[in-house]
């Protein structure tokens, strides 16, 4: 009884501390454009530069280093320590971010800070997954690994559902009107969600404190044979860096890519390709990571009885096999060619405001409203000038969707089903490379290809997808083939060479 | 299986430069339709950093035809 009153404890210190991370590390990206707009503004080449820089440092170079720097400090002196260390690493980063006055105050001051502060929530959160699941594992008794350690799974996928709902409720808050309220936001509103975090951090701080060593460390400390130099013993001899390779072109890879294809790329897609209104296309997303949510648990405890390596792959190939198809049935859903309109409900609005030039800024707003409830909204704006060089000047119009109740459901279904896979090969993946791994340098050793993996190839999707339909702009599914190639190549490496062990026990 | 095992390992060693040389050509091609300063950088972070994970791929492949993985 007192066993699991303990198993409960570590799992509640450890996972409510990774996804206060994840909570930190996500809202700078939800609320990427505002704090552009705020640190970073375009028409200046070097904020611009240096908005890039921290979009892409943090993400993908740093993480990975977060990976080495604490993991080899968790080999070395324990693993509660040092994921305590990047929980205050992480809240401060986060909670100092929203306390940066903007670039009109302070100039470049403003986005070297932030781009810093990035740097280190990068390098935190390279640091804090592969000790909270290491520490888990390293209490969990041997028959429910899987089980135990799929909690913690669960953290990144809710940190990602905690920082849309605190965006969209802090977004419709500030105000009683809603467009004032927007406006609110996108000034000062949306360094509320930084700040808070300053408070979800003191109470994980608070009980991660209470927390002892993991029993397994303390053993190895006691009994002197702890690692003395861990980045040499994971990545220098041969017999674990095979491992390590194999954890990442194997499992890893394929994880990232269909993590961030379900969680990510959707979104994106729906927002930007499908058209679907800001609200809507978070909402949605938030559905089916609660409705999904349960199942990294399902398949985590799963994993225990029928071991890790199917359901991880079974997860890849239904991606490989179905990505086509559910995108597709997005962008059918969002189709307005395929509803009936309702042409008398039909409204158009204009409006006019002088600029400070004297020119004139005619607003035209069309709104279109369908039988099955979708409303479609174009927004195109006329410039005419006073002056009489250029008669007018019209902007391309701003599609927005907002869909009826019976399309918003299916959507959320689409999305649910990728949730699934991400459930299925993100579960079990911790339960897998902990047994991968030796005690004395486990920490060094599953913390570097899962953040290649994760964040390397899961974190470079959106962007690579993104890309990629910029690049054969005839097929709006091109950018599938990134995560689709990705996670084939992962899966045949997987099946070839991975092991299905039930429940293996761990080495000392 | 074991054989199977090993004569893929030559596909992961050719796969790695394969990778490399396709990321590089379109890294080319877009810096010089796009030249940026956005453009290069973003390339130029996906250049640096799959490097390193080709030539673990070659690695891996390396490994797989001289047959560690037989007994894993």
């Amino acid at each position: 009884m007192n066993e699991t009153k303990t198993l409960r404890k570590v799992i509640t210190a450890s996972s409510l501390g990774t996804l206060i991370e994840w909570y930190d590390f996500y809202i700078f990206g939800s609320l990427a454009t505002v704090i552009a707009s705020q640190f970073f503004p375009k028409t200046n080449p070097t904020a611009a530069l240096l908005s890039t820089l921290a979009t892409f440092a943090a993400g993908f170079i740093v993480r990975p280093f977060g990976a080495l720097v604490f993991g080899r400090l968790g080999d070395l002196i324990g693993r509660k320590h040092t994921f305590l260390l990047t929980l205050v690493i992480m809240g401060g980063s986060t909670f100092a971010i929203g306390l940066i006055p903007g670039f009109d105050s302070i100039g470049y001051a403003a986005p070297i800070l932030v781009l810093l502060l990035r740097l280190l929530q990068g390098l935190a959160l390279g640091g804090e997954y592969g000790g909270a699941a290491t520490y888990v594992a390293e209490h969990a008794p041997e028959h429910k690994r899987g089980y135990y350690t799929s909690w913690i799974q669960t953290t990144a996928t809710l940190g990602l559902f905690v920082s849309l709902g605190v965006i969209l409720l802090t977004r419709h808050s500030l105000d009683a009107n809603a467009a004032k309220s927007i406006a609110k936001f996108n000034d000062w509103g949306w360094r509320i969600p930084f700040l808070v975090s300053i408070l979800l951090v003191i109470v994980s701080i608070y009980i991660r404190l209470k927390m002892k060593e993991s029993p397994l460390f303390t053993e190895l400390k006691a009994s002197g044979k702890t690692s003395v130099n861990p980045i040499k013993e994971s990545f220098g001899h041969k017999t674990n860096l095979k491992m390590v390779l194999l954890a990442l072109f194997g499992a890893t890879m394929g994880q990232g890519v269909v993590w961030y294809t379900g969680q990510f790329y959707a979104q994106s897609f729906i927002e930007n390709v499908c058209k679907i209104d800001f609200d809507q296309s978070r909402t949605l997303i938030i559905w089916a990571i609660l409705l999904g949510t349960p199942f990294f648990v399902v398949f985590g405890a799963w994993s225990d009885r029928v071991g890790r390596k199917w359901i991880m792959l079974g997860g890849m190939f239904l991606a490989i096999i179905s990505y086509q198809y559910l995108f597709g049935q997005l962008l059918k859903i969002a189709d307005p060619t395929n509803k009936v309109e309702l042409v008398e409900q039909k409204t158009v609005q204009h409006e006019r405001s002088i600029l400070k030039s004297n020119d004139t800024l005619v607003s035209h707003t069309t709104i279109h409203q369908f039988e099955n409830g979708m409303q479609l909204t174009e927004n195109t704006k006329d410039t005419l000038y006073s002056s009489g060089k250029h008669s007018i000047q019209s902007s391309t119009p701003i599609i927005t969707k907002k869909l009826g109740d019976t399309d918003y459901w299916k959507m959320v279904g689409i999305v649910f089903i990728m949730i699934i896979y991400v459930t299925m090969v993100y579960g079990p993946i911790a339960a897998f490379l902990v047994e991968l791994f030796p005690t004395k340098i486990r920490y060094t050793s599953m913390s570097l290809p899962y953040h290649i993996g994760n964040g390397v190839f899961g974190g470079l999707t959106p962007f690579i997808a993104t890309l990629l339909t910029t690049i054969y702009t005839n097929d709006k599914l091109a950018g599938l083939m990134y995560p689709i190639i990705v996670a084939a190549i992962c899966l045949v490496i997987g099946a070839l060479y991975i092991q299905n062990k039930i429940d293996p026990p761990i080495e000392v | 299986m074991n054989q199977l095992k090993k004569y893929a390992g030559i596909i992961w060693i050719l796969l790695g430069p394969l990778a490399m040389y396709y990321l590089i050509q379109t890294a080319a091609s877009q810096i010089l339709s796009k030249p940026g300063i956005d453009t290069k950088i973003q390339w130029a972070v996906f250049c640096i950093v799959f490097l390193p994970i080709a030539i673990g791929l070659m690695i891996f492949g390396y490994y797989a035809l001289k047959g560690e993985y037989d007994k894993v």
